[in-house]
């Protein structure tokens, strides 16, 4: 019984995917349609005369009714036939596969670095409440959380990238983007540098995901700190954390068994919106440092009014939102049967 | 200990402490560190339970009861202090450093709770919490004998084998409750301090409850405190019972004895509140148990005594021994003035003048 519908709750969960993408490609593409302009009038508007306009709208089919449109995206998009920008005729599978890569190294680097700053300093805050530690640990929560992404970028790059000696833009020298990154397998820099066995370059990209990780990596980091630290203080407070205490249980296991594993729970939960959320940071730390990422180019084609490159990207970005969602209950049932219901 | 429930662990010494008793508290006192001052949440207290003995620890909310159990086992919270002299089969364990105390815990003082749902970990299943417990008191105690020793003893609590591999929130209250009793027993404490654990549960379950508590000295030749404010539990269950008033036993004796012959007032306006078929009337106490920080002088009882003397206020009765039993003469201990009337000054036994305790004080 207990087991026997993790499976079911498994599936149940994977199929809930489907109306979830459903809503999420609906509201992208009302969102780029209830926005003024398109691309068109954005990039050629007030050169061209207003017959050469229309002819290009009607060659986009921006003329034809929405539904239509919107019939056409969405069957588009579940063939995986994303098309090509307008503005720099580029296949958006292309720049998806060209700059996903530093994207994805960019978050997972940030992500690591929350994960094993946050979680610790948490647990480390919560064994002595109120303590000196406890209060300084805290207060640097709050402000790595709330402190602008780009103000952070702008301080890491004064006052921290030179005594240290650290890159504060792109993804790797000028030099290694001629060599790794003309020659590409992955598609992921740093991958693509440790298959050539270009050590030197593989360093060098190193290097320059220091400072961008970690600029992404302090604001969720915050949100780790305080949520580990109070959750595992009510942890600790529980029935059967004293119960374990009473059969006695030693206190290092009664803490790692019983308070902190149980802690982690709605942890975890707020781990896969932080995710999405740094999704959203992404966009800001790679314009700050100039990162060759699919942020950077979202920034691009939103300036362009490039109705099929923003659609792209942020159709891209919502599947990825999707199944992290699906991957953090599938978590969360393992460790909670609750879940499983 | 043996048991004929699972054969007994080889590391438990027999035979020498057979009449010792299991646990004996003298002059326990404990205090509760507070922004206003110290709370004596039990100031003096004594009592002995020998093996296979069921005493009952009865009284109000914040007499003190669960914080006796809480310090036969250690479990005070932090800024609390403990003194006095606590041993288990002679060994004082007031006098062990934490550490060594710590040993003590689970495996010869065991501990049942009130509130059965949330005392067992929801992220683990019944077997794990067995394989914890025993894996923790015997390191090198084989997968085999977890199992079939916890599910001896689960079996007599009548928890199915089939539910061994269940999570705890699969279990409705009163089955968590046995779950807890069995997680308890399986270590064959030979002291078990039961803190009010059918106060959540529904009148039925209560009664298997009580039951099973009751049939432990059987199975297991278990000495248990029963810390409990329901009176009808006590009646049923325990040998001895020990009523408690501010922080103070008051009283201490057979229990058939304390109920149908009880001597100190406290006791008997106790008994009187209970509700019955027969009640057309509530009665209850007036006025609310003393402030703990600053007791007040004498008798703590004094102020809501039905019949106190001008000598109450004064000075503090000793528990003394009360010959005048009815079924088992001798049997009971009181603490109270009446009680001792030779040791009141002659012009000081005349009533007490007092103020009417007001209402709203009740609050």
């Amino acid at each position: 019984m207990s087991n026997g519908s993790l499976p079911r709750y498994i599936l149940q969960r994977i199929l809930l995917v489907i109306p979830m993408m459903f809503i999420l490609l609906t509201v992208v593409f009302l969102l780029l349609r209830v926005a003024p302009g398109d691309p068109i009038t954005a990039s050629v508007g007030g050169k061209l005369s207003p017959e050469v306009i229309a002819q290009k709208r009607a060659l986009l089919g921006l003329e034809r009714p929405l539904i239509v449109q919107y019939l056409e995206y969405m069957w588009n998009t579940v063939t995986f036939n994303f098309g090509e920008t307008i503005t720099d005729n580029t296949p958006v599978l292309n720049i998806i596969r060209d700059n996903g890569g530093a994207t994805l190294t960019l978050t997972l680097g940030a992500f690591a670095i929350a994960v094993f700053v946050g979680i610790p300093l948490g647990r480390w805050a919560a064994r002595k409440r109120d303590s000196a530690r406890d209060t300084i640990i805290r207060i640097f929560g709050i402000v790595s959380f709330a402190t602008p992404i780009f103000f952070v970028a702008l301080l890491m790059q004064l006052f921290v990238a030179r005594p240290l000696g650290l890159p504060t833009s792109g993804i790797a020298s000028p030099k290694i983007m001629f060599t790794v990154a003309t020659n590409p397998t992955t598609h992921v820099l740093l991958i693509d540098s440790a298959i050539q066995g270009d050590w030197g370059a593989f360093g060098d990209i190193l290097l320059h995901h220091v400072l961008p990780c970690f600029t992404l990596g302090m604001m969720i980091c915050g949100v780790f700190i305080r949520m580990v630290r109070v959750n595992l203080l009510q942890t600790m407070q529980s029935d059967y954390v004293e119960a374990a205490r009473a059969r006695g249980i030693h206190e290092r296991r009664v803490i790692k068994k019983h308070a902190f594993r149980n802690a982690l729970v709605p942890v975890v939960t707020v781990i896969g919106l932080e995710l999405s959320m740094m999704l959203g940071g992404a966009v800001l730390t790679e314009s700050s440092f100039n990162w060759p990422g699919l942020g950077t180019k979202l920034m691009h084609y939103i300036m362009a009014r490039d109705y099929v490159g923003v659609q792209g990207i942020v159709t891209f970005f919502a599947v990825a939102v999707a199944l992290i969602s699906v991957i953090v209950d599938i978590a969360n049932a393992l460790i909670d049967p609750r879940v499983r219901f | 200990m043996s048991s004929p429930i699972n054969p007994a662990f080889e590391t438990d010494v027999n035979a020498a402490d057979q009449d010792l008793p299991v646990v004996n508290a003298e002059d326990i006192r404990i205090w509760y560190g507070t922004p206003k001052g110290p709370v004596r949440a039990v100031d003096g207290v004594s009592f002995s339970i020998r093996r296979g003995e069921i005493l009952g620890l009865v009284g109000e909310s914040g007499s003190g009861k669960s914080t006796i159990g809480r310090g036969l086992l250690g479990l005070l919270p932090p800024g609390s202090v403990i003194d006095g002299e606590l041993s288990f089969k002679g060994q004082d364990l007031l006098a062990l450093s934490p550490k060594e105390r710590f040993k003590y815990r689970g495996r010869n003082l065991a501990m049942i709770f009130q509130e059965p749902l949330t005392r067992l970990n929801p992220l683990m299943r019944v077997s794990e919490h067995f394989a914890e417990t025993l894996r923790t008191h015997f390191p090198k105690i084989s997968d085999e004998e977890i199992e079939t020793r916890s599910l001896n003893v689960l079996k007599v609590i009548g928890i199915p084998p089939s539910r061994w591999l269940a999570y705890p929130h699969e279990f409705s209250g009163g089955m968590r409750q046995r779950i807890m009793i069995a997680l308890a027993l399986v270590l064959q404490p030979a002291f078990v301090v039961a803190d009010e654990p059918t106060t959540a549960l529904d009148v039925l379950v209560e009664a298997q409850i009580i039951k099973i508590l009751h049939d432990l000295r059987e199975n297991f030749d278990t000495a248990l405190l029963l810390i409990t404010h329901n009176l009808g539990i006590i009646a049923e269950a325990c040998d001895r019972v020990a009523v408690m008033y501010a922080g103070k036993i008051v009283e201490i004796g057979d229990a058939v004895e304390v109920f149908s012959n009880p001597q100190h007032p406290y006791t008997q306006e106790l008994l009187r509140s209970t509700i019955t078929l027969r009640t057309d009337g509530l009665h209850s106490i007036p006025g609310a148990p003393p402030d703990l920080i600053d007791p007040p002088s004498g008798c703590h009882f004094y102020p809501r005594c039905p019949k106190p003397m001008e000598y109450c206020p004064l000075a503090e009765p000793d528990m003394l021994n009360v010959h005048g039993g009815a079924s088992r003469p001798g049997s009971t201990d009181a603490a109270c003035w009446h009680l001792q009337l030779n040791d009141v000054p002659a012009d000081k036994r005349g009533p007490l003048e007092r103020d009417e305790i007001a209402a709203f004080e009740e609050a």
